[in-house]
């Protein structure tokens, strides 16, 4: 049984990772005993398991993920939602409406319009169909004032932090309320500009730097020296 | 069933024959199907051949003209090569531009044409600089049931050999036609032969299911004193270097019996 | 045999180059902001840029498969990347290098991981000086790892060839155009598995043998640069971050 890298060191895909009584984890593939990257990222050994924290990837969806999306087309059966994945989502008016859905008085434009922002759960997604939103939840719904924050989906993991440690750090200090979506986006709604200003230099920090070490403290030193020294 | 995607069993049962040295027409893994040549059945062209390979029918036609060389070699004649994929040969073609596979067949015929140097170019300049013989090698793709790439190249190679040229005088600097003919000087003969990687094994002549299962094909093309010409790997699988090593060494032992049947004494 | 000398008593070529030298590589990866993955390659007086768009939604819709992302690759010369102008309409010979330069990279990419989806893959050469292919290849591999699509690995091209009876590695655009043969390969080093093999001029089968493996020990050393070219962003923040810490 024999590694091949460091912890937390950046492979390539095709690095081969391991060999031996291995399990491949996300990111990763087996060939015989060998276990191999297919991506680039850093390699984590955690046991049995090897996977790879990627660098950058794209959103696919799981069922249960907070997602924010983007109308952009809809029809008398729903809306079509962007949810920055390679699969376009829909939202049908019944997961919507706290009622029932009636086509001929329901005018469904002006519950939502096309460019309109929301806050929506996977309800279902599998190989033979598009995923399928829910706004029905408390918390869901039409985004109408903050701002939005596009980082690469690779990086939500780690501007969660560790049980949430870093997401906490961030509200905390920069006094926002910020909800985190699985596909990348981030909503951020402060009570003044700046405060959401200095969140979305945070954020954009953390992107740029997450597969460093120290990172929590570092940003929250940048938040403090924005405040003060940023007059 | 005229889908073209093979059912799962019938993939199952092509890659379990093979997997044990056979295939489902009863051929030895290395066996071309039956081949049949007919030379010049077109006589409105210069040169003809129809090449049936299995069920595979290919023709290919020659016409030459009088044209203008290429700038950069004014004394040389020019060969250029052109494939069709007509609708009729298969429920898969459809009229229009040519596809990829029909440019990449063309040019892979082409390759092995020009590089063995088969058409010795010098000898069809008539002005240079101004006046030299064009020769189009046109391939029809009649019926397509697998490797059209090895049925074209030997059409091609067939219409070559019966290819008459018109007789010619340059008189004050004009070309006039003469009675009379001449072959086509014709002073190598490049065969192309196109092995398949089916589940780890190679097999010559894939048809047209066997296409489909296939990992990977590797297509040489070899002139007459066994000098490789052209190569061409198509398909979305790899080959490991090693049996690209032991295709070649099998393609060359079946291009000699391929240009046999062209060239009587080669 | 060519009229032009291309390797002189020294062993020495046109360019100043050995028998076995490649010529000098620079890759970049994620030079383009809008594409998913981008990357660019200098090979010599190569100039060839990468771009992926994807996985995205297939247009239009009734090419889609069902149970694999379609892989659609175009190879694109510019009109001002060669001595003469070249006209913007594909040529035959484009749409082939397009073709082999996807099945050089199809293998590769985990595309049943994607169904009913498009990767979209554009290859622009800028200026062209003799064994693009190859180049465009491995520039592609690596804006397809920026875009973080799954692969089984890197892709890497790399051509040899013989010009004046010597065999010699990374022919440039006279040693194609004046040299016996020309045999550009496309290889996954760590599977050990070729994807693209073409071959045209005339070579006895020993001499392609040797002209294949050393074009593979070529792709080998390009390999490395691959490798380090994606991880050189990452190790540069990595540096500077360690750096203010201490």
């Amino acid at each position: 049984m024999s590694t091949f890298y460091e912890n937390r060191e950046i492979v390539t895909p095709g690095d081969l990772l391991a060999e031996g009584n291995f399990n491949a984890g996300p990111n990763t593939y087996k060939v015989g005993s060998r276990i191999y990257a297919c991506k680039l990222g850093l390699v984590e050994y955690k046991g049995r398991l090897v996977s790879i924290v990627a660098l950058n990837t794209f959103y696919i969806p799981s069922v249960g993920d907070l997602v924010i999306g983007k109308i952009v087309e809809m029809d008398i059966h729903g809306w079509t939602v962007d949810i920055n994945s390679p699969y376009l989502a829909t939202l049908r008016a019944q997961d919507a409406l706290n009622r029932p859905y009636k086509p001929q008085k329901d005018d469904l434009s002006e519950i939502l319009d096309i460019g309109d922002l929301i806050q929506a759960k996977v309800i279902a997604f599998d190989r033979t169909r598009d995923p399928l939103l829910t706004i029905k939840e408390p918390g869901l719904g039409k985004i109408t004032h903050g701002q939005i924050v596009k980082v690469s989906p690779a990086k939500i993991p780690r501007i969660i932090g560790r049980k949430g440690s870093m997401i906490s750090m961030l509200k905390k200090e920069t006094r926002c309320n910020i909800t985190v979506g699985q596909n990348g986006l981030i909503h951020i709604y402060g009570r003044n500009p700046e405060d959401e200003r200095i969140a979305v230099l945070a954020i954009k920090k953390i992107e740029l730097e997450a597969h460093t070490s120290g990172l929590t403290d570092r940003i929250a030193e940048m938040i403090r020296k924005e405040r003060s020294g940023g007059r | 069933m005229t889908s073209a995607t093979l059912s799962r069993i019938r993939q199952n049962q092509i890659a379990h024959l093979i997997a044990n040295g056979k295939r489902l027409d009863g051929r030895g893994l290395l066996d071309y199907r039956p081949i049949n040549i007919e030379m010049g059945l077109i006589e409105k062209a210069e040169g003809s051949a129809r090449v049936s390979l299995g069920k595979t029918e290919v023709m290919a036609g020659i016409k030459i003209e009088i044209g203008e060389p290429y700038p950069d070699r004014p004394n040389e004649g020019v060969l250029t090569t052109n494939a069709e994929f007509v609708p009729i040969a298969s429920p898969e073609f459809e009229a229009g531009p040519p596809t990829e596979d029909s440019v990449e067949l063309a040019r892979v015929v082409d390759r092995g044409i020009r590089e063995s140097k088969a058409i010795d170019l010098e000898k069809l300049c008539i002005i240079p600089g101004k006046k030299v013989f064009i020769v189009f090698i046109d391939i029809y793709v009649l019926n397509h049931d697998g490797n059209l790439i090895d049925a074209s190249a030997l059409a091609a190679l067939a219409a070559l050999k019966n290819t008459k040229i018109f007789k010619y005088e340059v008189k004050d600097g004009e070309v006039v036609i003469q009675p009379g003919f001449e072959e086509l000087p014709l002073v190598n003969y490049p065969v192309a032969v196109t092995v398949a990687d089916i589940g780890g094994k190679l097999v010559v002549d894939p048809w047209l299911e066997e296409e489909e299962v296939m990992n990977a094909r590797l297509t040489i093309s070899f002139d007459k004193d066994g000098k490789i010409c052209a190569m061409q790997k198509g398909g979305s699988g790899a080959l490991s270097p090693e049996k690209i090593i032991e295709a070649v060494k099998i393609a060359k032992d079946k291009s000699e019996e391929l240009r046999r049947l062209v060239v009587k004494n080669a | 045999m060519s009229n032009v000398r291309l390797v002189d008593e020294n062993g020495i070529r046109t360019d100043g180059r050995r028998l076995d030298e490649l010529r000098p590589i620079r890759l970049e990866v994620g030079v383009l902001s809008n594409a998913d993955g981008s990357a660019y390659i200098e090979q010599g007086k190569n100039k060839i840029i990468a771009a992926v768009y994807g996985p995205r939604e297939v247009h239009p819709r009734h090419l889609a498969l069902p149970d694999r992302a379609l892989l659609r690759c175009r190879y694109h010369m510019a009109p001002f990347s060669v001595q003469e102008r070249k006209s913007p309409a594909p040529t035959r010979r484009e749409v082939e290098l397009s073709k082999v330069i996807r099945e050089a990279l199809e293998p590769a990419i985990f595309l049943e991981r994607f169904p009913r989806t498009s990767i979209d893959l554009f290859i622009e050469v800028l200026q062209a000086d003799g064994g693009t292919r190859a180049a465009g290849v491995t520039v592609a591999s690596l804006a397809l790892a920026d875009a973080g699509i799954p692969m089984r690995d890197l892709v890497v091209a790399c051509a040899a060839g013989k010009a004046d009876g010597y065999i010699i590695l990374d022919l440039n655009d006279i040693e194609d155009k004046e040299g016996e043969a020309d045999v550009p390969v496309a290889y996954m080093p760590s599977l050990n598995y070729v994807s693209l093999l073409q071959m045209d001029g005339q070579l006895t089968p020993k001499e392609f043998e040797q002209a294949f493996n050393l074009a593979l020990e070529g792709c080998r050393k390009i390999y490395e640069l691959q490798k380090q070219s994606l991880k050189a962003k990452y190790l540069a923040i990595k540096e500077a971050v360690e750096e203010a810490e201490s």
